[in-house]
């Protein structure tokens, strides 16, 4: 049985011009110990998706469908029942390492507070286990350290203590939402080297939010590509890769310039993202894809193939592919 | 015949004062850019890379003077801009316009996109009449690919990727000789870049466009720039032509860059090795004697606490006493 089932979850917005569908009719599952990315662009819907899980929506959005985390639905649980699982169960690390840890606290503070809170452990032993935890993320002199205040910390550090917070109560699932977007490449690369060890080591599932190709290609066992709130495609990370079936999974992958490839050129796609108070009808895609025809006007079903894949595209795999 | 822009030995300090310090205190001094050397043709593009706090857009705004810069910077090998006087300075910067790295925040939003992108004329080309400003603005609109008939909207109407291109057609209009592009594409989104990257060398083909390309991006650098330099802590480590940078890198700094840049390919990146810096940049309040990247190299030796490297050798630079190839034990 999987971890974490995501049925036709939908998130809508009501906004002053009419309500704004963030995310539509949404399918996903994650298994125990599983590696899941959601790759998309700002606006497709990838965060809106986690908060839903995390029941921390903006006040007024709405949710649709259904999210059962372990057997429990989670939409529509209350409060209550919502923290009895967050950062026990269910955890999360966010994009700004400076605006999540409250700069008034003492990381020590912060971090014992969630043992206090949610293990109910004294003081001494809350503190002795965030050491602990942060000499697990490699922060030199963790002991001394975890007195200092969020901004004596660089960057990569900073992020370095969201992931010991979120990790102190061994939950079964991490949502990670652009983790290492604000940082700089070679503090990138140690924080994803630092949860790819970690992953392997406490088994958590992971689901990594990013419009990073590159950071998913070497972290996830899945991908899921969103596109205007919807998912366009979902495949094993390497067929993903290899053979994309979307027009704008192709299309992303020409976009990104790559540093290994001498003469890659980067192949833009032409257009602009949809504005998500006024879709196109049918596909989101359909303006900027080469391959849209009149029956895009009708959006296409995610429809599984090749047993683990899915595409949602009117056009055949091989017409695509090619 | 001279460079159009030849830059020797550019500094900029910042004196920095802490809170408790006496009136009369000697304020310290923050160096945030020290040295930097290059020469830059028209046509051209210089990629400038290197990681947040190495100087690189204290060093774009140093040769123009929006920051205060010691050293030379020689403009078609006839006027140093750092000795002129603004009023002196005000022709020449029509010359050298920038791009900035915020869409939405470097345009006034109170101000329509023809105003916007007429503005330069006014200040620059004040002889022309609001007919002919408006001619010249909507035809530089249908060049960098907005349709003129958007020129009385306002720049929250637009998308990130369309604002860019407000700005580039803000900074073009004075038909400009040096286009100095900050961090232009760090802001959109991946499928808008290559947009704006294509718009970029299109337009500095057509024009004969030097340009200074800023970004932390390795990757977007390779692809629009000639010559790429490499700073860290406010020192060139390495410049070079594109090819040999990316191919041949010498500089240990360059190739810990290189080697942490994701690669979208699962095959490669769960097979790769990088170089892994260990801990943070140092303070630029404190920069470590002798090579400033010391204090994170796999390679430096005891010399490397004494001398500081010079940037040396021809076409390609290096600014390091054991340049060379990655070492096998220095990946990780």
């Amino acid at each position: 049985m999987s971890l974490l089932t995501i049925k036709d979850l939908s998130v809508t917005f009501d906004g002053e011009d009419g309500p704004v569908h963030a995310v539509n009719n949404l399918s996903l599952s994650i298994d125990k110990g599983q590696t899941l990315g959601i790759v998309g662009e700002s606006g497709s819907g990838k965060s809106q998706t986690a908060f839903s899980i995390m029941g921390l929506l903006a006040s007024n959005g709405r949710t649709s469908g259904s999210v059962v985390f372990d057997g429990q639905e989670l939409l529509g649980a209350t409060q209550k029942q919502l923290n009895q699982l967050r950062a026990r169960r269910i955890a999360m690390i966010f994009q700004d390492p400076m605006t999540s840890l409250n700069p008034y606290m003492r990381i020590s503070d912060q971090m014992t507070e969630v043992l206090r809170l949610h293990k109910g452990l004294s003081k001494t032993d809350a503190l002795a286990e965030c050491v602990r935890m942060l000499d697990a993320v490699k922060i030199p002199a963790a002991a001394e350290r975890i007195r200092l205040y969020p901004h004596e910390f660089s960057g990569g550090m900073r992020q370095r203590v969201m992931i010991a917070m979120s990790l102190l109560c061994r939950p079964d699932l991490l949502i990670a939402d652009e983790p290492t977007t604000a940082l700089d490449v070679t503090v990138q690369a140690q924080i994803m080297d630092l949860l790819n060890d970690l992953q392997r080591e406490f088994g958590m599932a992971t689901i990594l939010i990013t419009h990073d190709l590159g950071v998913v290609a070497g972290f996830c066992e899945r991908v899921l590509v969103m596109y205007g709130g919807r998912v366009m495609e979902e495949a094993p990370t390497d067929p993903l890769f290899e053979t994309p079936t979307h027009p704008y999974t192709r299309g992303l992958l020409g976009a990104v310039p790559r540093v290994d490839d001498e003469d890659a050129i980067m192949t833009a796609i032409p257009g602009n993202p949809p504005n998500m108070a006024a879709p196109p009808e049918g596909c989101p895609f359909r303006p900027r894809c080469d391959f849209a025809g009149e029956d895009c006007r009708v959006m296409p079903p995610l429809v599984p193939f090749d047993g683990d894949r899915a595409r949602a595209c009117h056009r055949p795999v091989a017409e695509v592919a090619a | 015949m001279s460079p159009l822009l030849r830059v020797r030995d550019l500094s900029v300090t910042f004196p920095i004062t802490r809170p408790g310090d006496m009136p009369w205190t000697a304020p310290r001094e923050l160096r945030a850019v020290n040295g930097v050397s290059f020469d830059l043709e028209a046509g051209q593009t210089l990629g400038v890379v290197g990681e947040s706090g190495c100087g690189k857009s204290t060093m774009a705004r140093g040769l123009i003077q929006m920051v205060p810069a010691k050293g030379q910077v020689m403009w078609r090998g006839e006027t140093d801009l750092l000795a002129l006087s603004p009023r002196q300075m005000k022709p020449h910067r029509a010359d050298i316009q920038m791009v900035f790295q915020d869409p939405l925040a470097s345009l006034n939003p109170r101000m329509t996109v023809g105003q916007i992108i007429a503005e330069p004329l006014k200040t620059h080309r004040g002889n022309l009449s609001a007919g002919e400003r408006r001619t010249r603005v909507a035809a530089m609109m249908e060049r960098v690919g907005l349709l003129p008939q958007m020129i009385n909207r306002y720049p929250h109407e637009f998308s990130g990727g369309q604002c860019q291109r407000i700005g580039i057609a803000r900074a073009l209009i004075v038909e400009p000789k040096l286009l100095i592009c900050d961090e232009p594409v760090s802001a959109l989104d991946v499928s808008i870049q290559a947009q704006v990257v294509d718009l970029l060398k299109e337009l500095q083909r057509d024009l004969n466009l030097a340009m200074i390309f800023i970004a932390h991006d390795l990757s977007v650098v390779k692809n629009i720039s000639h010559d790429v330099m490499v700073l860290y802590l406010g020192r060139v480590m390495e410049k070079a032509p594109r090819r040999a940078l990316y191919a041949d890198p010498q500089h240990p700094y360059t190739q810990a860059l290189l080697s942490a840049v994701p690669v979208p390919d699962p095959v490669i990146e769960r097979q790769k090795r990088i170089i892994q810096l260990d801990g943070d940049m140092p303070s630029p309040m404190k920069p470590p004697s002798g090579c400033v990247f010391r204090t994170r190299c796999a390679r430096a030796q005891p010399d490397c606490a004494e001398v500081v490297p010079q940037p040396e050798g021809g076409d390609h630079r290096v600014a390091c006493l054991h340049p060379g190839p990655v070492r096998e034990d220095e990946l990780a």
